[in-house]
């Protein structure tokens, strides 16, 4: 056999996982467009077109084409890195989704960074001061964060600060190029509405694993040695509760570059969650399934890196033989 | 010292004359429900793509006005011969496309060879079917001549779908539009808006707006918001549900007019029971149509008794046909031998009159005996189960086209009505150009559906549009789709 260090084996692994999930998501993906009920040409022409114009819509879309033969184009076609063009917008589908990627992207790592910054010290705090009133403030508060939904949120943002004190835009997108100012402000409120539910979740979790380890045999030993229990929380604690608080970043960076439909919906934003969901009201099915496959890859890819950063930060995962 | 006063006055004077600019704004932020998926009005039925290009980006050889009357276009006059049959237009000179080049005959003829060509995707290719030769005369003389005489000719060619297009740049009209119009296209942020400036050199009257953004907003809610905090200066058709909130806000007024839209119970002709003609009754007595336009429409749809617009002058009106009579319709239930009632399913699209309408519906139906099951549907669904394999029983559905009674005449439509007497009035009403023969026509023929209670008739959709009360000149009606920018100004 070869001769393979357990880290070799261990990310070796976890690349096969990734490349087995992205083709069965791409067959189910097809399968599922092509069941869908519903047909394009029909949709672009309305009720009032004759048979003939749409027969002729939808030879140019190639739609006749058998199943199979699509399929095996569609995936020949990303192996190139093309993504086909989409059938209403008649735009290449990677243009398409790269200008969308310039709103959600950003939007996405703003949450990110929103829900770190407020999310963690609260869950430390909580958890420094577990069973006092202090925490049962906090977790009451977090609790209403997880319950609420984003994008009721968001509308509760823009009453206040777009209507009333006219401070921020109430949604809508200027291009980066166009005033960059202009967009950053663009983003703030949308950025809020789905950072604050997420940093609910993070508090709790956060608070949760320290809570964890706090009863750990090293935190203890630790205290033995001399630290005060905040001394050891900080130098032994936090870095063994990061683990799960990980598993969650991951998820919900995963969560928001695809779960910002409705946000986007309710601050008008020109991004990928608004562009997919438009594609299947309009049987747009090349935009759609790339699209989809393309969420499917960053997805994948960001479990992927979750994956081998756990192998740097627990090392018990480097060395576990296979 | 003095130097610094002077500064002083200088920027308080510029500061005045910037604010004197704000005032004057010859700018205006439309916001729009959906987003066209492209931007050619002759290759799409999207109501979005003419919201945003109709008459403002491009212009047909006639123009249709808000009240629904043709007006010169492009063409500056017309004559018709007395058999019908030939059209001779006389164009506008010295009218240019957006990127310069110059508009004559021969992009008129090039227009309509392409919506009438075998791979024509035009969503209205019928309309036009009756034109069999087109002759340019000279650079500025055009003549069409058509094999059957056509009483809506005119109208129908200042539509969207047959609004002149280049040869140079048809084929990429989708995404970069150019027309003749008085607003030129510029950019489109995909997702977003798109913007279009006033075209310096238009041949006709200057609009007043220098500048529109069309403002792609789906959810209701934002697009409240976005109205109260000024993002956008209005819309032109909004959820009557949200409008108490800017009946009441003097910074804003409500425009209510007519559309083209027959709002009807479609009910499949062609199938059990409903090929009955007693069933078909029965469900027109058990209708209030009260009940449901306070509930459906907040009270702005407008009564119907038949397929026609009651703005329209060859309208009559016919909503007594079938009173609302609960005990009537269990009457006629009996009779057609449905003594108990029966079951239906009512597939409903994604628009609220229809998801509304079919709740109160199911409802009073369920007091005559008629359970029905409702089904909500997608479009793209509904267009293809529903209007392309004519798989169901009831749907509810508005029609906007113009002038659509002859939707009736084709045995082939998805409601399945066949009707040889109907058939023959509508081919002698096509062949006929005489004003008051024509009223005499459809008025009969108003007559013979709403008595055969084909479908059950509902109620107009209102146009129901909000803007900022400063702005003048956006059309009340909406007899085609469109937003017109021509007559819109700000006024102080």
């Amino acid at each position: 056999m070869w001769d393979l260090t357990p880290m070799t084996l261990y990310i070796l692994r976890r690349v096969f996982g990734f490349i087995v999930t992205i083709l069965i998501a791409a067959i189910v993906i097809f399968a599922l467009l092509d069941l869908l009920p519903g047909d394009p040409a029909r949709f672009i022409l309305g009720i009032n077109a004759t048979p003939e114009s749409v027969a002729a819509l939808r030879l140019q879309m190639g739609l006749d084409d058998p199943a199979i033969l699509r399929f095996g184009n569609w995936l020949l076609g990303m192996l190139r890195g093309d993504f086909g063009v989409s059938q209403t917008q008649k735009l290449p589908v990677a243009d398409l989704i790269a200008a969308r990627m310039a709103v959600t992207l950003p939007l996405t790592l703003f949450a990110m960074l929103v829900s770190m910054l407020v999310g963690l010290p609260l869950g430390i705090l909580a958890a420094m001061y577990r069973g006092k009133p202090l925490d049962t403030v906090l977790m009451v508060i977090a609790q209403a964060g997880v319950a609420v939904p984003n994008f009721w949120f968001g509308m509760l943002l823009t009453l206040l600060f777009a209507v009333t004190l006219r401070w921020l835009p109430p949604g809508g997108f200027t291009p980066w190029d166009e005033d960059a100012a202009a967009s950053l402000r663009g983003l703030v409120l949308p950025s809020l509405a789905l950072a604050l539910p997420q940093a609910a979740i993070l508090a709790r979790v956060m608070r949760t694993a320290l809570v964890d380890v706090s009863t750990q045999d090293f935190i203890r030993t630790a205290r033995a040695k001399g630290m005060t229990f905040g001394e050891a929380m900080w130098r032994h604690g936090v870095r063994n509760a990061l683990l799960p608080v990980l598993t969650i970043l991951g998820l919900q960076f995963a969560f928001l570059i695809a779960g910002t439909i409705i946000v986007e919906n309710v601050f008008y934003l020109p991004g990928l969650g608004k562009l997919i969901y438009t594609a299947i009201m309009e049987r747009d099915l090349v935009l759609v399934r790339s699209a989809t496959i393309i969420l499917v890859l960053v997805v994948s890819f960001t479990m992927l890196v979750v994956d081998l950063a756990y192998g740097l930060v627990d090392p018990r995962l480097r060395q576990r033989s296979a | 010292m003095r130097v610094t006063k002077s500064i002083a006055l200088a920027s308080a004077g510029l500061l005045l004359a910037t604010s004197l600019a704000f005032a004057q704004s010859t700018e205006i932020r439309v916001g729009a429900p959906l987003e066209p998926p492209a931007l050619d009005p002759t290759a799409g039925a999207a109501e979005a793509i003419d919201v945003v290009v109709y008459q403002n980006v491009f212009e047909g050889l006639t123009r249709i006005d808000q009240d629904g009357a043709v007006q010169p276009g492009l063409a500056s006059e017309w004559t018709i011969s007395d058999d019908g049959l030939t059209y001779r237009f006389t164009l506008h000179n010295g009218v240019t496309f957006h990127d310069g080049t110059s508009f004559d005959a021969e992009d008129v003829k090039f227009t309509f060879d392409r919506i009438l060509a075998d791979d024509s995707v035009n969503a209205q290719k019928a309309l036009y079917e009756a034109i069999s030769a087109i002759t340019v005369i000279d650079p500025l003389t055009i003549e069409f001549k058509l094999s059957r005489p056509d009483g809506l000719f005119l109208f129908n060619i200042g539509r969207g779908d047959a609004v002149i297009v280049a040869t140079e740049s048809a084929a990429n009209n989708g995404t970069d539009p150019i027309g003749t119009g008085p607003f030129a296209f510029v950019q489109w942020d995909r997702g977003s808006r798109v913007i279009l400036e006033q075209y310096g050199p238009y041949w006709g009257e200057k609009p007043a707006l220098t500048k529109a953004t069309y403002v792609f907003i789906g959810d209701t809610t934002t697009m409240t918001n976005a109205l109260l905090a000024g993002d956008i200066d209005g819309t032109y058709n909004f959820a009557a549900e949200a409008l108490p909130i800017f009946q009441s806000n003097p910074q804003f007024k409500v425009v209510v007019g007519t559309t083209e839209g027959e709002t009807i119970l479609s009910t499949n002709n062609a199938r059990p029971p409903f090929d009955k003609l007693a069933v078909r009754q029965a469900m027109a007595h058990a209708i209030d149509r009260q009940e449901i336009i306070d509930g459906a429409t907040y009270g702005y749809g407008v009564p119907i008794g038949s397929h026609f617009a009651p703005h329209n002058p060859y309208y009559i009106d016919l909503t007594n046909t079938y009173p609302h009579d609960i005990e009537k319709a269990k009457a006629l239930l009996a009779e057609a031998g449905y003594p108990d009632g029966f079951s239906a399913t009512l597939k409903l699209p994604p628009v609220n009159y229809a998801r509304a309408s079919g709740q109160i519906i199911a409802s009073e139906f369920a007091k005559v005996g008629i359970k029905l099951e409702l089904i909500n549907m997608e479009w793209a669904q509904w267009l293809e189960d529903v209007f392309a394999n004519k798989d169901f029983d009831l749907t509810i559905i508005s029609h906007v086209e113009p002038f659509d009674i002859g939707i009736y005449a084709n045995p082939d439509y998805y409601f399945g009505y066949n009707n040889p007497e109907f058939q023959a009035l509508n081919e002698t009403l096509n062949a006929t150009t005489d004003e008051a023969k024509r009223k005499e026509l459809a008025q009969e023929m108003q007559t013979i559906i709403a008595k055969d209670a084909v479908n059950g008739y509902l109620f107009e959709l209102a146009q129901t549009g909000v803007w900022n009360a400063k702005l003048e000149g956006m059309w009340q009606n909406a007899p085609v789709e469109g937003v017109v920018l021509r007559d819109i100004h700000w006024v102080e």
